[in-house]
């Protein structure tokens, strides 16, 4: 299925926000996610279905002031 | 010495100094530039992850969170939603609920909207976020942000990146005066003494990223700036001396031939 990652159209088998974040090699630990601005709890990223068309947003942090 | 730390909202931190993490040239002078400046605070920005290329280092492998309390801002939110949006992702990535609010107005300066983070420190700070807004020094302004639930308050010196140090002191002394919140200067200060000054004033720690990151040697421009804010800080509470116009003899007049 498509969805936009990051402002980038993608293909994924991943059905869930795990499995998405399984199969693109990022780890859960220092990150948050949102599904059409929304933010899912790492508690849910385990059930937390993807749909086709999805906007979903993967942020961490990055140097600063 | 004794023990002088600042304790925001139960959160205790030793140094004066808090380090920016913007700027540097990898992650390994970023770690090497934090450990120099003797800093247990340290600010970072929230950014898309790199898709593309997984390989690419994570800045949290460089700072351990168990030894440094992490700091996320705003930076770069122009709207009040935007600030709401980037406050509750990075408090979801899971590292604190403190965050350096910034809620941009200007491209050019860089100046606060200050109407837009009076607004969302009011809503972060009902949401439960220790919020430490960036705004300009300006005594009202910092006063009505302490009243909207801000932890602390943080004035700038001068616009961010500038290095032009503490543009108007006087300001500082009054929301010295007039807040009850821990003051913290945010911005402007471009090397040591300007630090120095800060501290000594009686602001309870300044934020430092440019001044070291733009320095020719960061590690050993943070590590000046280190030792800027314990003689600051010391300064401070030792109670400088009256300023006086004319001179007073520091050796006795008793003995002259």
């Amino acid at each position: 299925m498509n969805i936009k990652l990051n402002g980038e159209t993608r293909e994924t088998s991943g059905g869930t926000i795990a499995e998405l974040l399984t199969e693109m090699e990022i780890p859960r630990q220092g990150v948050a996610v949102e599904v059409n601005l929304s933010i899912i709890k790492k508690a849910d990223y385990d059930s937390f279905a993807i749909k086709e068309g999805d906007a979903i947003e993967i942020v961490n942090f990055v140097g600063g002031g | 010495m004794q023990e002088d730390n600042l304790v925001i909202r139960g959160i205790e931190i030793k140094s004066r100094f808090w380090i920016g993490t913007g700027k540097y040239k990898d992650f390994d002078e970023t770690a090497r530039v934090i450990e120099a400046s003797g800093s247990d605070i340290v600010t970072v920005a929230v950014r898309r992850v790199n898709i593309t290329d997984r390989k690419s280092p994570n800045l949290l492998d460089f700072i351990d969170p168990k030894k440094y309390k992490i700091l996320p801002n705003t930076a770069g939110c122009y709207t009040v939603e935007d600030a709401l949006r980037y406050s509750r992702l990075a408090r979801e990535a899971g590292v604190s609920d403190m965050i350096k609010l910034e809620v941009i107005g200007d491209e050019k300066t860089l100046f606060p909207d200050n109407i837009g983070l009076l607004k969302a420190t009011e809503i972060l700070a009902k949401e439960g976020f220790i919020v430490f807004p960036y705004t300009t020094d300006d005594p009202i302004m910092c006063k009505r942000l302490e009243d909207a639930g801000a932890a602390v308050v943080m004035p700038l010196g001068a616009p961010i990146g500038s290095g032009l140090g503490l543009r108007n002191p006087y300001n500082l002394k009054i929301i010295l005066e007039y807040s009850k919140v821990p003051v913290i200067v945010d911005a402007g200060v471009g090397t040591a003494s300007d630090a120095a000054v800060a501290l000594e004033l009686g602001c309870d720690a300044v934020l430092i990223n440019t001044a070291v990151a733009g320095a020719k040697n960061p590690i050993m421009m943070a590590e000046a700036i280190k030792h800027a804010c314990i003689a600051g800080r010391l300064a401070y509470k030792a109670g400088r001396m009256p300023k006086k116009l004319y001179a007073t003899a520091s050796s006795p007049i008793e003995g002259m031939l």
